[in-house]
Formats: C-alpha cells, sequence, structure tokens
C-alpha cells in the first residue's frame, strides 16, 4: 500500500527524477543546437520572462541573452552602434520606418512564422511597419498610455483635465516623455498627436498643470514605488504597466481611457540585419507570438494586449487584461506613428521647456 | 628620468578625459549627432542656446544657485568638522571618524540616493522620528522638494569638504594658536584672525571641488527632486537620452564650463586681491 514519505524516500524521489531528466535532455537533440541569441528590448518587457525563456531553450535549444534600453533614441543608437550584435529587437512601430530607412533592420518572411497566421490583420500590416510596401515588423503587442488613478480617491475619471484641476493639487504624475505628454496635450486641445498643427495651446495646457504636478516618472519601478508609498493620486501610465501594479503589487489602480481618448502604441519585433543567427531570431518571433506564451505572460505577470486574436482568446473571462482593453477603447485610441526629425525635435523642446516652467 | 615618470598619468589624462572631451567639442558644432546616414553639416546654431530657448537662463540660474547652496552648506559643516578632527582627535578615534567621513564614498552613489527616498518621503524614516515626538504634527514628506535635493548632494559632497579643509588646518602651527592665546585673544578671534585664513586653501580647493559637479548633477535633482528637479544637469542627459540632440547637450555643457571658468575668475581675483590686503 502507499508509504508516507519520509525524509529519505522523498531525496530518493527528488534523485530519480533529477537524473530522469538529466537522461532526458541528454538525449533529445534540439534541432539548434546550442545557439544564443541576443535580444534588444525594454527590461521586463516579455522577452526576458524567465519561466518562458526555459521552455523556449527546452523547445528550441537556443537560449537567449538581452541587453537593454531606456528611451527609443537609445534603442536606435545601440542599433547603430552595435552591429552583428543583436538578433531580434523590439522597435515601437512609431520608429520601425526610421530603423527600415537606415537599413538597420530587414523585411520580414512571414513564410518562416507560423504563428502569424493567427495576427490581427490590421495590426500585422498597419502601415507603421511598411516601408517601400514591405514589412519591417511582427506585430507582437499593443497598448496605451491613458489614466491611472488611485481607486478610492478619484471617483468617475473621465478626462485628463483632472492633471490641472485644483482638488489633486501636488498629487499629479506626468511622465517624462515628450511624445506622451505633448500627445495629451493634443487630445485635451482636440489635435491630432502626430501632426498637432498647434504646439502653442499645448505648451498651454500643459504648463497649467503646474501646482498638481508633484513628480516625472520615467520607469515602472519608480512609479510603483511613488504610488505605493502614497505620492500622488493621478497619473499617466502604460496599460501593461497598470496590469502589473494590480496583480503583483495588489497597487489600489485603476486605468482608464478618458473621453478625450489615449494614445496607444504597437511594439513590433524585427530582425536586425546585421544578425548572424536569423533563423534562431524568427524562431524566437515565432515563440513570441504564440499563443501559449502570451497567455502565461498575461496571467502571471501582466501584459499589454496581443497582436494576436488567438491569444487574446485564450484569455480568461474575468481576467485583468480584459479589463484594461476594452474592445470600444480601440475606436476611441490614437496610435503613435512615424514623425520627421524636426517635428521630434520641435515636441522635444516643447517638453523641455514646460519642465522648466514646472521647476521654476 | 623622473620627468618619465608622468607619462602614464598624462598618456591616461590624453586618452581618458582629453580626447572624449575633443570630441564632444567637435559635436557642439554640429547640427545632428553623426550616427547613421546623416551628413555633417557645422553650425553655431547650439550655441545660441540661451538666446532660443530662454527658459535655459532660468534653468541654469537654478543650477548655479544650487552649486552655491551645496558648497556654502558644505563649507558651513566641513569646517567645523575638520577643525574639530585636527585639532581635538588623535589616534584610534582619529581613524575612526575618518573611516565615517570617508563611507559615503564607499557606496554607490544611486544607492546613497534611493536611501534617501526612504527616509524623506511622507511615512519615510525621517517622518516616523518627528511623529514619535509629535504624535499629532501633519505628515512630514521632504521627497520631491528643493531641500530634499540640497540634503542628497550636501551627504554626496561633504567629505571633499572636510578633507582638503582637514589638510589645510593640519599644517597650521600649533605654536601660532598658543601664543595667540598668550596674548589674550579669545577663541573666537583666533578662529577669525588665523584659523579662517590659514584654512583658505582648504575652503577653496574643497569648494572648487564641490561646485563644479553639483551643477551638472542630475541623479539627485532627478530621484530627489519631482517637479523642481530640472538642472542643467537633466537638461543635458536629456538630450542624450531622450531627444537624441547630442550636439545640443555637448554645446549646452561647454556653455556651463564657459559660465564655471567665469565664476572662478572672478572669485580668484577677489581671492587674490583679499589675501594681498590681509
Amino acid at each position: 500500500m502507499f508509504q508516507p514519505i519520509n525524509r529519505r524516500s522523498f531525496g530518493l524521489l527528488v534523485g530519480s527524477g533529477l537524473v530522469a531528466g538529466a537522461d532526458a535532455s541528454l538525449f533529445i537533440r534540439p534541432s539548434h543546437a546550442a545557439e544564443t541569441i541576443t535580444v534588444l528590448n525594454w527590461r521586463g518587457y516579455g522577452t526576458d520572462e524567465a519561466s518562458a525563456l526555459k521552455a523556449f531553450a527546452a523547445k528550441s535549444g537556443i537560449s537567449v541573452k538581452h541587453d537593454y534600453y531606456n528611451s527609443e533614441p537609445e534603442l536606435i543608437t545601440k542599433l547603430r552602434t552595435n552591429p552583428g550584435i543583436y538578433d531580434v529587437v523590439l522597435i515601437n512601430s512609431a520608429r520601425t520606418q526610421q530603423a527600415a530607412v537606415e537599413g538597420m533592420i530587414d523585411p520580414i518572411d512571414f513564410a518562416k512564422l507560423s504563428n502569424a497566421k493567427d495576427l490581427s490583420p490590421t495590426l500585422k500590416s498597419h502601415p507603421n511597419f511598411l516601408f517601400k510596401d514591405k514589412p519591417f515588423g511582427v506585430a507582437w503587442v499593443w497598448g496605451m498610455n491613458s489614466l491611472a488613478v488611485r481607486r478610492d480617491k478619484v471617483a468617475n475619471p473621465d478626462s485628463f483635465a483632472l492633471f490641472g484641476n485644483p482638488d489633486y493639487a501636488d498629487r499629479v504624475a506626468l511622465f517624462d516623455d515628450a511624445a506622451t505628454e505633448i500627445g495629451i496635450g493634443a487630445l485635451l486641445t482636440g489635435q491630432d498627436i502626430n501632426d498637432p498643427k498647434d504646439l502653442k495651446a499645448i505648451g498651454e495646457k500643459l504648463k497649467s498643470f503646474k501646482k498638481n504636478v508633484k513628480l516625472l516618472w520615467s520607469s515602472e519601478d519608480e512609479w510603483n514605488k511613488a504610488f505605493a508609498a502614497g505620492a500622488f493620486d493621478v497619473s499617466v501610465y502604460w496599460s501593461g504597466a497598470a496590469v502589473r501594479s494590480q496583480r503583483r503589487l495588489k497597487l489600489p489602480v485603476d486605468f482608464v481611457v478618458p473621453k478625450e481618448g489615449a494614445i496607444g502604441w504597437l511594439d513590433g519585433l524585427s530582425i536586425p540585419s546585421t544578425s548572424t543567427k536569423k533563423e534562431a531570431g524568427y524562431a524566437f518571433i515565432n515563440y513570441m507570438i504564440d499563443p501559449q506564451f502570451y497567455v502565461e505572460w498575461a496571467t502571471t505577470a501582466g501584459a499589454p494586449a496581443s497582436a494576436n486574436i488567438v491569444a487574446m482568446n485564450g484569455l480568461p473571462a474575468d481576467d485583468l487584461n480584459k479589463t484594461i482593453y476594452k474592445p470600444e477603447y480601440l475606436t476611441k485610441l490614437q496610435f503613435m506613428s512615424a514623425m520627421p526629425d524636426d517635428r521630434r525635435t520641435a515636441f522635444a523642446d516643447l517638453w523641455q521647456e514646460t519642465k522648466a516652467f514646472y521647476a521654476k | 628620468m623622473i620627468v618619465g615618470m608622468l607619462l602614464p598619468a598624462y598618456a591616461w589624462l590624453m586618452l581618458a578625459v582629453f580626447l572624449p572631451l575633443l570630441t564632444m567639442l567637435g559635436f557642439s558644432f554640429l547640427k545632428v549627432a553623426p550616427f547613421g546616414n546623416h551628413p555633417m553639416v557645422f553650425t553655431l546654431e547650439h550655441y545660441l542656446a540661451f538666446v532660443r530657448r530662454p527658459y535655459l537662463v532660468d534653468v541654469a540660474w537654478a543650477s548655479l544657485s544650487l552649486g552655491f547652496w551645496t558648497t556654502g552648506l558644505c563649507a558651513a559643516i566641513g569646517l567645523p568638522a575638520a577643525l574639530a578632527l585636527a585639532r581635538a582627535t588623535r589616534g584610534r578615534v582619529k581613524q575612526v571618524l575618518f573611516l565615517l567621513i570617508i563611507l559615503p564614498f564607499w557606496t554607490n552613489g544611486l544607492v546613497r540616493v534611493f536611501s534617501w527616498t526612504m527616509v524623506l518621503r511622507d511615512g519615510g524614516i525621517l517622518d516616523l522620528v518627528i511623529h514619535f515626538f509629535t504624535p499629532h504634527a501633519p505628515p512630514q514628506g521632504l521627497l520631491y522638494s528643493y531641500p530634499a535635493i540640497i540634503i542628497g548632494l550636501v551627504h554626496a559632497y561633504l567629505p571633499y569638504m572636510i578633507l582638503t579643509c582637514y589638510l589645510a588646518l593640519a599644517s597650521i602651527d600649533g605654536a601660532l594658536l598658543e601664543a595667540a592665546e598668550s596674548l589674550g585673544a579669545r577663541s573666537l578671534v583666533i578662529f577669525w584672525k588665523i584659523i579662517l585664513p590659514l584654512s583658505l586653501p582648504g575652503l577653496v580647493s574643497g569648494s572648487i571641488l564641490i561646485f563644479v559637479p553639483v551643477i551638472g548633477s542630475f541623479m539627485e535633482p532627478r530621484i530627489l527632486g519631482g517637479r523642481v528637479g530640472v538642472t542643467m544637469g537633466t537638461m543635458i542627459e536629456d538630450q542624450f537620452t531622450q531627444a537624441f540632440n547630442w550636439p545640443l547637450g555637448a554645446a549646452l555643457s561647454f556653455t556651463m564650463l564657459a559660465v564655471v571658468l567665469v565664476i572662478f575668475g572672478v572669485f580668484s581675483g577677489a581671492l587674490r586681491n583679499r589675501l594681498a590686503t590681509s
């Protein structure tokens, strides 16, 4: 009959399990023998989920190293100055054309990506990815930069105008990012976030928040620490990060798309043209758009919305992601797109000027 | 020959300091950063930044006043500390006290700044201590304020001032002080007439060591300052990391360098006059 497991038999079980495991890994020869690829991405953004990398390595024999960037210009600089180092790179689709123009990434061969068949057609062929009619990125995830508030402090948040509401003096945290903040100013003044005609009105709108602005955050970690310490109640935040803050840290944050709409972004995975391991790179991208990977990532950690329709349908009905990525939001979003350099510079200048005004 | 021993140091300085600096100087005259397919176009445009972007004058002034505050506080705290170390301690006690002063140097700057966020925030350690003594006081959070930046900077740079002042004070001949005492000078007079003038070299070199990095500081303002943490340091950092406008960042750096040199020029002139008259 069954014997209760004592310490010795437990050790025996574990030991034999280890041996069996070792045996199995000795006999299964992965198709890509012991290759290592390097992925360039934001830190903590899906491609470096430890359990997923383990599963991918077991399946394909490819291990994955990472290098990180902290801003999109840094990404472009790293691609320019480190040829041959990276095999897969995550690029905000608003920057894909810039990278393609400079010849830093390859056109995508979708025949090498068996999971691409389930990608949302509108996202897969989004104009942001196209350069000379060829796609240069694989739609991976999309999300929003929008309004996040402390649940018990702000009732029915429905407008970015909260940033200027005197009830929240010293209780606002803005994202230290020119494109996002100028975009919010554009939404509040009824303009196109990618090509606003009246920058002056945007500057005045942003400056009117001065009394409310307590801090400017620049990383998810910084946002979480300050929010947990009660430093602010109203802020701009990333949709995927809002899920993680609720799930991992149990922070009482509500993420909403207000009546003005919100800033949407679409991230894609690309293959650097100087990569020497392109096949392994494709294998990794195919794994990244696999519904199984996405559901695991989204339910255990918290992720933006997947561009893969099957993956989104695979989420449990009560999943936090489903409450954040409401279908009706998609029509209210303006997606970030490519922009000429002088406009980017104008955005950066206006944001610097606004920050200097906040500090005065 | 003895002069040859200078070679490694100067070769290293040439390689590690001078060349990158010269490259940056070159960058500052370019229209856009020379990466990718951009053609090299030279311009003086970035040096007109302070004219074209008047808000930079406010930011520069804020950075300079941050420098004056930090340097002044370091001097006010550092000189007495150095005096006590030089005159009133010896042996093991002196070693331990020195160790405590140098300790901040051995901790990572970023760790130091983040530990201040734990102390200064609402409900942080400082808040808890204040509420222990006055339970009904309102929450005292200094984080994300100007004083928070000053606290972080003084903590980081105080050791420079103590060490330079200590060196100056330790070399004062004790007989001078005894002579003054035996002639009936009170301690305040001794400090004012003898100790302070003789410690001037230490104060000056300490101030230079502190003032220059403080006006370029960006970590303390960004992390501790919140909305008010905008300085030339963070502006320049943004040009490199966010806006990708390296030429503008470089031009701003060299403009600040020029401002600093002018300030030192004025001060050293004034100091020389003072030393000549006293």
